[in-house]
C-alpha cells in the first residue's frame, strides 16, 4: 500500500481512539473547551488528509461533522447526548471507511447519507438553546429532561430533583457570569458573544462550575444572579474557565491539585479569583500563600502536569512491530550465544571470566529492555470500554459509571491483542446482566448509577485484571436450575456442588442465564469463549459473586507471550518441550513396579493414579521413534491436562523447566498435529514443542471425531468436569449387531480365553482364572435375549468385572474402543434387561450396560463370592 | 544469444546439480539436525540457522535416490518466499557461469522424480550440469 495512505491510516486510527475518549469526556463535562478543540482538530486532520488523498465519501462525512463541531466550538449550542451519539456514530463510520481503505484502497460503498443528514440537521437545530432549557428545568421539569439539555452529566449522576434544580437555578446566572469572565479576560470566543448577553458558548464554560458551587450552598446561587445583573461589570465569575481553544485546559495546575485531593475546588476558585483581581503570582504560590496546600504537594502536581504535557510531545518514536520482532529474535540469538559462551567460560582465566560476567549481565538487561519495547499499557484496550459501556447502558436504559485503576499496567502487545475481545465480552456482560436497571437499583437501596470497576496490577510475574460490578450478582440457585435444565449437570450432582462451583458453571459451553436473549449477550456462547481465549494465552479466569452485591471476574495472564515456561522431556534420544500450562504433575514409576503399576486394557495402557485410571500415551510410540531399550530402568509419566482431559505421557526422562522462545515450524513440517512449534535450546540445538492436544488425539486419548465437542466442552472447571465425563469401554456383541458401553471404572481387566478353556460348574459356564473360578456371562445373550452358546467358539473376549472372589467375566464379541465422554443417558432401552439406558457416543447410539443387573439376572450370585479352590 | 547465468553447483548421489545463485542464501557445513518424527521422510530435520529454525530437506530422498550413508551432508540454504529451507547435499561444487545457449530440456535418460525436479541440463565441456527446479524441489510434498 501507498506509504502516504498507510501513514494516514495509522494516524487516523490514533485520532479516532482519542476522539472516542474525548467525546465521552466532553459529554461528562461539557465545560472543557480543550476537549472540544482536540475533537475538532482530530476531525479536521482526517478531513484534510482524506480530501488530499481523494476519499470523497470520507471527506464528505468528516466535513459535515467538522461544521457541526465548529458550531459547538463557536458556542452556538452545546453538546447534548443527541449530538454526542451522532458524533460517536460518525467515529464508527470513519472507522469502517478506514478499514475499507486498508482492505481495498477505497472508502467503501457504505451509504452514509442518513448520518450526513443527521449531522446536518443537528447543525441547523443544535441542542435547544441552553438558557431556556435550564429555565424549563427550574420550572419543575424532570431530571431527565435537564439531563438531555443543560447539565447532562450532573443530572445523570444524581438523577435527584434537588441537584437538577440546583443546576437550573445556577443556569440563568451563569451565562451572565460567563460574560463577565469574558470581559475581564478580553478573549472573545466569537463575535456573537458580545452582541448576545446570554452566550451559550460560555455557558458551557461557566455553567458547570457554577452548578458545583450552587450545589454546595446558597452562596453560589446568590452570587450568580448578582453577576447576571451586571453583565459588563468588573466582578468576574468565579470559575474563570480556560478560553476556548486553550489546549492546556485539561491539565491546569488547580485541577490537578483538586484531582489529587490536595486542595478543595473552592480554594482553587478563590485563588483564581485572587489572580483575576490582580494577584500576579502563579496559582501554586497563591494556594500555598492561602494555606490551602503546601509546597510539596504543589511540586508534585507540577511534576504530574509536566508528565501529562510531555506525553503529547515528541518524546516517542513510532516503530513498526515487525522491527521489534526482529530485534526480539536477535536478542534471543544473543542470549543463546551468551549461554554457549557461559558453558565454556569455566576454563578461562579470570579476566576473561570477568568479561563474560559482564556480557552475561548486559545481555540479560538488553533482553529485558527489548521485551519492554513490546510492552503497552493496558489502557490501550481499556480506552475503548467507556464507549462500549456508554452505548450499551443507553441501549439498556441503565446508568453505569466506569472506573479504572492501574491503566498504566503494561503487557506484551500480543497479549493486549489477545485479551481485547474476551474483556469486551466480560464488560458487556457486566452491563447487560450484572448491573440492574435504575429503578431496580433504587429499590434495592443502591444508587441508581451502577458502578463498573476495572483494575489491573502486577503480581508475581503475572498481570491481574479484575472487572467488578456492583450489580445483582450471580444467583447460584438459578445457575443450578439452568445447568440442570441444559443438561450440563445432573440434578443429584448439582446438589453436591458448592456455591462457588455453581457460579463457575457459567463458563460451561452452552450456558446462559439471561432470560431474554438480547442483541448484546445471552446467546450462550460468551463466557466459555472468554475462558478458552484467556487460557489459550496461558491465563486463568476466576469469578466471585455475591448475590445482590455484585460480581468480580479475575483474570490472570502472563506478562509476555514471547517466552513460555516449558517442561523439557527426553524420548528416543531427542528433547521435547511441553508447555507448562498443560502440566499437572509428574509420576515416576520404578522399574520393579512398572510391570504391575501400568496395566493394560485391551492394548490401551493405563496407570492407577490415586484410584483413577489414567490413560497413558507412550511418546516414543506415538511419534514412531525408537524408545529407550527394553527393560528401561524407570518410567516417567508426565500427567498432562488438555481440554479438561487428563492423560499420562510416558517419556524416557524428564529434564527441567526452561523459558523457551516459541518459533513457528516451516512449511514442510507445520502440518503435524503432534507439534506446536520449535524452540532453540541453550546448547543451540533445535527442540520440538509438543502440542498436547494433538498428541492426545494421536494417542487416541481424545477421540479424533470428538475434537469439536472436546473443544466446545473445554470449559469445565476442575472437579465437576472430571465427574461429568465418564470413561467407557465400548464393546460389540452378537457379531457387531449392537454396540454396548461399560463404564471403565467397572472394568478390572480384559482377557482372552481359548474356547476349550470353558468348563461347567453347576449351571454356569466358568473358566479358570488364576487360581479362582471366573463365572462367565454371555453379554449378548443377556441383552439381546438369544444368541448361541459360548461353547464352540475358538476364542473368547472377556471383560472382567470386580476383583478377587467376586469377579465376573462378561463375554463380548469384540472390544472396540475406550472413550472418555460426557454421557447423557437418554432413558432405558425398551425391552432389554441389563441396560441402564442409551446414549449418543461418537455420533452413534450406544447402550449402556448395567453390570449389577446383569450379574443379578444371570443368577450367578451363588458362584460369585463362593471361594472355591480349583482342583486341577 | 542467451544470457550468461551463474549457478551454484553441488553433487547429490553422483548427479551434478545447479541452482541459480540468486536463490541461494548460504552454504553451510554439516549442522546438528533435530529429527522431526511423523514428518515426511524427505524432511531430514530442523537446524538452527543463527536463531532461525530452518527445515532441512534430504535432497537424495527428494530425488528418489537411496539414502546417504554416514557421511555428514552439507547444507545449501535456499530462500522460498519468506522461509528459508536447507537442502542436504553430498558435496558443494563451485559457482559456475553458464550460457543459456548450452541449455537443453531434460535428456530422456533422466527418469523418475529427478526428471520432475530438473528444468534441464547445461552441456558443459566436462559434464552435464542439471538445473534444479527450486520451486518444485522446495514445495512440500502432498503426502
Amino acid at each position: 500500500m501507498d506509504e502516504i495512505v498507510e501513514e494516514f491510516l495509522v494516524e487516523s486510527y490514533e485520532n479516532l481512539d482519542r476522539l472516542d475518549a474525548d467525546l465521552l469526556a466532553l459529554e461528562e463535562d461539557p465545560s472543557r473547551p480543550d476537549l472540544l478543540a482536540s475533537i475538532f482538530r482530530s476531525i479536521h486532520t482526517i478531513k484534510g488528509t482524506c480530501g488530499f488523498l481523494g476519499y470523497a465519501k470520507l471527506e464528505r462525512v468528516a466535513h459535515v461533522a467538522e461544521s457541526l463541531l465548529s458550531r459547538l466550538r463557536d458556542g452556538q449550542f452545546m453538546l447534548t447526548p443527541e449530538i454526542a451519539t451522532a458524533l460517536l456514530r460518525l467515529v464508527d463510520a470513519v472507522r469502517l471507511m478506514l478499514a475499507s481503505i486498508e482492505a481495498n484502497g477505497t472508502d467503501g460503498d457504505g451509504d452514509w447519507s442518513d448520518l450526513v443528514a443527521q449531522l446536518e440537521a443537528l447543525q441547523q437545530s443544535g441542542g435547544s438553546p441552553a438558557a431556556p432549557a435550564a429555565t424549563e428545568a427550574a420550572s419543575g421539569a424532570t431530571a431527565v429532561s435537564a439531563a438531555s439539555t443543560a447539565s447532562a452529566p450532573a443530572a445523570l449522576r444524581a438523577a435527584g430533583a434537588v441537584e437538577a434544580l440546583a443546576g437550573a437555578v445556577a443556569g440563568p446566572g451563569s451565562p451572565a457570569a460567563a460574560v463577565g469572565a469574558q470581559a475581564v479576560n478580553g478573549t472573545g470566543a466569537s463575535g456573537g458573544a458580545g452582541g448576545n448577553p446570554i452566550s451559550p458558548v460560555l455557558l458551557a464554560d461557566a455553567g458547570a462550575p457554577a452548578n458545583r458551587v450552587s450545589a454546595n450552598g446558597s452562596d453560589g446561587t446568590a452570587r450568580a444572579p448578582t453577576a447576571s445583573f451586571e453583565p459588563g461589570g468588573a466582578l468576574p465569575a468565579e470559575p474563570a474557565p480556560a478560553p476556548a481553544g486553550d489546549p492546556d485546559g485539561g491539565d491546569r495546575l488547580g485541577e490537578l491539585l483538586v484531582a489529587a485531593g490536595s486542595v478543595t475546588s473552592e480554594a482553587v476558585i478563590l485563588a483564581n479569583y485572587a489572580q483575576q483581581l490582580g494577584d500576579e503570582r502563579r496559582i501554586g504560590e497563591v494556594l500555598v500563600d492561602h494555606g490551602a496546600t503546601n509546597q510539596d504537594e504543589v511540586n508534585e502536581a507540577l511534576q504530574a502536569q509536566k508528565e501529562r504535557r510531555g506525553s503529547v510531545s515528541d518524546s516517542s518514536v513510532r516503530v513498526d512491530v515487525g522491527l521489534l520482532d526482529d530485534l526480539m529474535n536477535l536478542v534471543s540469538e544473543l542470549v543463546l550465544a551468551r549461554n554457549q559462551i557461559l558453558q565454556h567460560s569455566a576454563s578461562r582465566d579470570t579476566v576473561a571470566s570477568g568479561t563474560f560476567q559482564r556480557l552475561n549481565l548486559i545481555t540479560t538487561e538488553f533482553q529485558e529492555a527489548v521485551m519492554k519495547t513490546r510492552m503497552q499499557p493496558i489502557r490501550n484496550v481499556w480506552s475503548k470500554f467507556p464507549r462500549v459501556v456508554r452505548d450499551l447502558a443507553m441501549a439498556c436504559g441503565k446508568q453505569v459509571r466506569v472506573e479504572m485503576e492501574g491503566e498504566h499496567t503494561e503487557l506484551d502487545k500480543a497479549i493486549i491483542e489477545a485479551i481485547r475481545d474476551p474483556l469486551t465480552h466480560v464488560i458487556r456482560n457486566a452491563v447487560d446482566h450484572g448491573i440492574e436497571a435504575p429503578e431496580k437499583r433504587l429499590a434495592a437501596g443502591k444508587p441508581a448509577e451502577g458502578h463498573l470497576r476495572l483494575r489491573a496490577y502486577h503480581e508475581s510475574g503475572q498481570v491481574n485484571i479484575e472487572v467488578s460490578d456492583d450489580g445483582r450478582g450471580i444467583d447460584p440457585e438459578r445457575v443450578r436450575a439452568k445447568a440442570v435444565e441444559r443438561g450440563l449437570l445432573t440434578e443429584a450432582h448439582s446438589r453436591e456442588l458448592g456455591e462457588r462451583e455453581l457460579v463457575a458453571m457459567i463458563f460451561s459451553p452452552g450456558f446462559s442465564t439471561a432470560e431474554q436473549v438480547t442483541n448484546v449477550s445471552g446467546r450462550g456462547v460468551g463466557m466459555d469463549v472468554v475462558k478458552t481465549n484467556i487460557e489459550k494465552i496461558g491465563g486463568t479466569v476466576d469469578i466471585q459473586s455475591e448475590l445482590g452485591r455484585g460480581t468480580t471476574l479475575k483474570v490472570k495472564i502472563p506478562l509476555t507471550l514471547a517466552t513460555i515456561p516449558a517442561f523439557i522431556v527426553t524420548s528416543g534420544g531427542e528433547r521435547y518441550a511441553i508447555p507448562q500450562a498443560n502440566l499437572v504433575e509428574l509420576v515416576r514409576v520404578e522399574a520393579d513396579q512398572s510391570d504391575s503399576a501400568i496395566e493394560d486394557i485391551h492394548g490401551a495402557p493405563v496407570y492407577r493414579l490415586r484410584g483413577r485410571l489414567l490413560p497413558l500415551v507412550y511418546l516414543d510410540e506415538t511419534l514412531g521413534v525408537a524408545g529407550a531399550p527394553e527393560g528401561r530402568s524407570a518410567v516417567s509419566i508426565v500427567v498432562l491436562k488438555v481440554n479438561d482431559r487428563t492423560f499420562g505421557l510416558v517419556v524416557d526422562d524428564v529434564n527441567d523447566t526452561e523459558e523457551i522462545v516459541v518459533k513457528a515450524l516451516g512449511e514442510h513440517v507445520k502440518g503435524i498435529p503432534a507439534f506446536a512449534g520449535a524452540t532453540i535450546m541453550g546448547d543451540g540445538r533445535v527442540a520440538l514443542i509438543l502440542d498436547v492436544l494433538g498428541l492426545a488425539r494421536q494417542g487416541h486419548v481424545v477421540g479424533e471425531q470428538r475434537s469439536d465437542a472436546a473443544a466446545a466442552s473445554a470449559m469445565h472447571g476442575g472437579a465437576q468436569a472430571e465427574d461429568a465425563t465418564t470413561s467407557l469401554l465400548i464393546v460389540a456383541t452378537a457379531h457387531r449387531r449392537r454396540t454396548l458401553a461399560i463404564p471403565l471404572a467397572e472394568v478390572t481387566r480384559l482377557e482372552k480365553f481359548p474356547g476349550d478353556a470353558l468348563e461347567v460348574a453347576g449351571h454356569h459356564t466358568v473358566v479358570r482364572y488364576g487360581n479362582r473360578i471366573l463365572p462367565l456371562v454371555d453379554l449378548s445373550a443377556m441383552v439381546d435375549a438369544g444368541s448361541g452358546s459360548l461353547s464352540g467358539r475358538t476364542q473368547l473376549n472377556v471383560v472382567v468385572h470386580g476383583t478377587g472372589e467376586s469377579s465376573v467375566g462378561l463375554v463380548v464379541d469384540e472390544v472396540v474402543d475406550i472413550v472418555q465422554e460426557r454421557v447423557e443417558v437418554q432413558g432405558a432401552s425398551a425391552g432389554s434387561s441389563g441396560l441402564a439406558g442409551a446414549a449418543i457416543i461418537r455420533g452413534g447410539v450406544v447402550d449402556l450396560v448395567d453390570i449389577e443387573q446383569i450379574v443379578a439376572e444371570a443368577g450367578i450370585a451363588d458362584l460369585v463370592g463362593a471361594a472355591e479352590e480349583v482342583v486341577a | 544469444m542467451g544470457a550468461d547465468r551463474q549457478l551454484c553447483t553441488f553433487v547429490v548421489g553422483g548427479l551434478h546439480l545447479g541452482v541459480g545463485v540468486e536463490h541461494v542464501a548460504e552454504v553451510l557445513r554439516p549442522q546438528q539436525t533435530t529429527a522431526v518424527p511423523l514428518a515426511h521422510e524427505e524432511v531430514a530435520g530442523l537446524i538452527n540457522l543463527r536463531g532461525e529454525i530452518v527445515t532441512a530437506l534430504d535432497l537424495r530422498r527428494r530425488l528418489g535416490l537411496e539414502a546417504a550413508g554416514e557421511e555428514p551432508q552439507m547444507n545449501v540454504v535456499l530462500t522460498m518466499g519468506e522461509e528459508a529451507v536447507s537442502l542436504l547435499v553430498d558435496e558443494i561444487g563451485e559457482v559456475v557461469t553458464v550460457s543459456e545457449d548450452d541449455f537443453e530440456p531434460p535428456p530422456e535418460t533422466v527418469a523418475g522424480p529427478t526428471r520432475e525436479l530438473i528444468l534441464g541440463a547445461f552441456k558443459l565441456d566436462e559434464r552435464l550440469l542439471l538445473l534444479l527446479d527450486t520451486e518444485r524441489a522446495l514445495a512440500p510434498s502432498s503426502a
